[in-house]
C-alpha cells in the first residue's frame, strides 16, 4: 500500500481531467462517472498529472498563491480524500 | 451526460435475455456509417455529453471501431468498450489503447467454459480469460459483468474468485432486468428469493474476506423490491441512446413503449431532438403522473420507476412500475415470480429458452402476424 505523504503519486492514469463548457468548470471523468471540481481541487490535480510528491506540490501552490492561508492544511487534507477515492495513485518508479 | 451508441445489432452470442429488441435487425447496410457517427458525437459533445459507450449487438463487429475511438477521444468524450470479447485480439486491444479507450467491460455468461457456452450459445470461456489478462496487461482500466438469472445465480463465489484471480479492478453482479428477450423468457430465468438471497450473501461473504483492490457491485433484479428504480436517472436527463440506424432513445428500452415516435439522426439534429422532440418531453418530470404517483410524497426519489417496465407490464407508460407496492397493478410482479417457480418445479426443459438469434427472431415475428 503506497503512502502518498512521502511517495510519489499522481492522478490515477485511468481518469481524465477536463474543462466541460456546459458545465462551466473542471471535471474528473472516470468509468461510468463523473465529478465536477471546485477551481481548489482542479488546480491541485492539474499539478498531479506528472508524479509529485506532496511537499514539492504544497511548495509549488504556496509560490504560486502566497496568499492563501491555511494552504498546506487544506492541500493536505484534499490529499488524503484523493488517495481514499483513488483520483491519486502511486507514480511508478 | 451520457451517450450510449450502439454501433449494431449484430452479435456471435445469442444470450436468451439480450436487450435488443425482439425484431430481427434491419439490414447492416441501414447502420449508421463512420461518418454519421462522427457527426452525431461531435452533437452529442455540444449538448454537454462527456460519457461514451460503444455498444451492441457487439461493437467489435464495426470494423471502423479504433477509428471511432480516436476521433470521440479526441473530442473530449471518456470512451468506455462494452464487449463479449469475441472479436477481440491483442493487436485490436492495442489499437483501442493507443486510439484513448479509458476503460474496457467484458462479459461473461458463465464462471466455468460450460455455463458460460450454454447461455452465450458459443464456446468462449478461454478466449474472454485471455482477452481480460490482455486488457490488463496493457494497463487498460477494466471491468467484468456476470449477468445472472437462475441457472448461474449459484456461481456468484466462483465467478468472483475467478475475477480476482485475473486481477479485475471491478465486478458487476448484474441481475438480469426484465426486458426484451430477458422478458419474454422469464419463467425460465427469474430466480427464486432464496436463490438471490443466497447470492447476495456470498457477495457479502467474499467483499469480507477479500479487503483487496476489487470492487464487486450486486445489482439484485427489481422484481424482488418494494420501491421501482428511477427511470433512467429521470427521462430524457441524463441518457441518450442511438440505435444502429440512428433511432434516439431516452434508454435503451424506449422501443418497448408501444406508440411513440422515435426521431431519428438521419433526419434532425440531436439538439433538436434533445430539447424539442415530443419523445424526450414526453416523461421529463414529473407532470404526466397518475395517481398513485401524483400524490406521493417519495414521487421525486424513482420518478414513478421505469416508464418501459409500466408499459410492458400494464399496458400503460404512463402508470405507476409494477414493482412498487403502493402499484394497483403490482401483483402483477408476484403472479411473475410464481410463474417462474411454477416453471421451475415443472422441470426446465418444459418450454424451453428461446437464445436471441436471427431464426428465432423471425419465428416471433411469424407467430405475431
Amino acid at each position: 500500500m503506497f503512502d502518498h505523504t512521502t511517495a510519489p503519486f499522481r492522478l490515477n492514469p485511468g481518469y481524465r481531467l477536463q474543462y466541460e463548457e456546459a458545465q462551466q468548470c473542471q471535471v474528473l471523468l472516470y468509468p461510468e462517472g463523473l465529478v465536477k471540481l471546485s477551481d481548489t481541487a482542479a488546480e491541485i490535480l492539474g499539478r498531479c498529472l506528472e508524479p509529485i510528491t506532496r511537499e514539492r506540490l504544497i511548495a509549488e501552490l504556496q509560490r504560486d498563491y502566497p496568499d492563501a492561508d491555511s494552504l498546506s492544511d487544506d492541500v493536505r487534507e484534499f490529499l488524503n480524500d484523493a488517495r481514499r477515492q483513488d483520483w491519486i495513485v502511486a507514480a511508478e518508479d | 451526460m451520457w451517450l450510449l451508441a450502439e454501433l449494431t445489432y449484430a452479435c456471435p452470442l445469442q444470450c436468451p435475455y439480450c436487450s435488443n429488441p425482439l425484431q430481427l435487425p434491419a439490414s447492416r447496410k441501414r447502420e449508421l456509417s463512420t461518418g454519421e457517427w462522427l457527426r452525431v458525437m461531435r452533437e452529442a459533445r455540444k449538448l454537454g455529453a462527456v460519457q461514451l459507450g460503444f455498444s451492441g449487438g457487439e461493437p467489435l463487429v464495426r470494423q471502423d471501431l479504433g477509428e471511432l475511438i480516436a476521433a470521440a477521444d479526441g473530442m473530449g468524450f471518456y470512451c468506455n468498450l462494452i464487449t463479449s470479447a469475441i472479436g477481440l485480439n491483442e493487436a485490436r486491444i492495442a489499437e483501442f489503447r493507443e486510439a484513448g479507450i479509458r476503460h474496457i467491460q467484458i462479459s461473461f455468461q458463465g464462471s466455468d467454459r460450460e455455463t458460460n457456452a450454454r447461455f452465450g450459445g458459443s464456446d468462449s470461456f478461454e478466449h474472454k480469460l485471455a482477452m481480460t489478462r490482455e486488457t490488463i496487461r496493457q494497463g487498460i482500466p477494466l471491468g467484468l459483468n456476470f449477468v445472472l438469472h437462475r441457472h448461474n445465480i449459484h456461481q456468484v463465489s466462483d465467478f468472483l474468485h475467478l475475477a480476482e484471480g485475473l486481477g479485475a479492478e471491478f465486478v458487476e453482479l448484474a441481475n438480469t432486468q426484465y426486458y426484451a428477450w430477458a422478458l419474454h423468457n422469464r419463467d425460465q430465468l427469474l430466480p427464486s428469493a432464496a436463490q438471490l438471497e443466497e447470492a447476495e450473501a456470498a457477495a457479502n461473504r467474499f467483499r469480507q474476506r477479500h479487503r483487496g483492490n476489487m470492487r464487486a457491485l450486486f445489482v439484485a433484479p427489481d422484481y424482488y423490491e418494494r420501491r421501482p428504480k428511477k427511470c433512467s436517472n429521470g427521462w430524457g436527463t441524463t441518457f441518450i441512446t442511438i440505435t444502429p440506424e440512428g433511432d434516439v432513445l431516452p434508454c435503451q428500452s424506449a422501443r418497448a413503449i408501444e406508440g411513440l415516435e422515435f426521431p431519428n439522426v438521419r433526419q434532425d439534429s440531436l439538439e433538436n431532438i434533445w430539447r424539442g422532440s415530443s419523445l424526450f418531453q414526453k416523461f421529463r418530470g414529473t407532470d404526466w403522473m397518475q395517481e398513485p404517483c401524483a400524490s406521493c410524497p417519495e414521487k421525486e426519489n424513482d420518478l414513478g420507476g421505469c416508464r418501459c417496465q409500466a408499459f410492458l407490464l400494464t399496458g400503460d407508460a404512463h402508470a405507476t412500475d409494477p414493482i412498487c407496492e403502493l402499484s394497483p397493478e403490482h401483483h402483477r410482479v408476484g403472479d411473475a415470480i410464481r410463474a417462474a417457480q411454477a416453471h421451475a418445479e415443472a422441470g426446465e426443459d418444459a418450454v424451453p429458452l428461446l437464445f436471441r438469434n436471427t431464426a428465432n427472431a423471425r419465428k416471433l415475428a411469424t407467430a405475431e402476424a
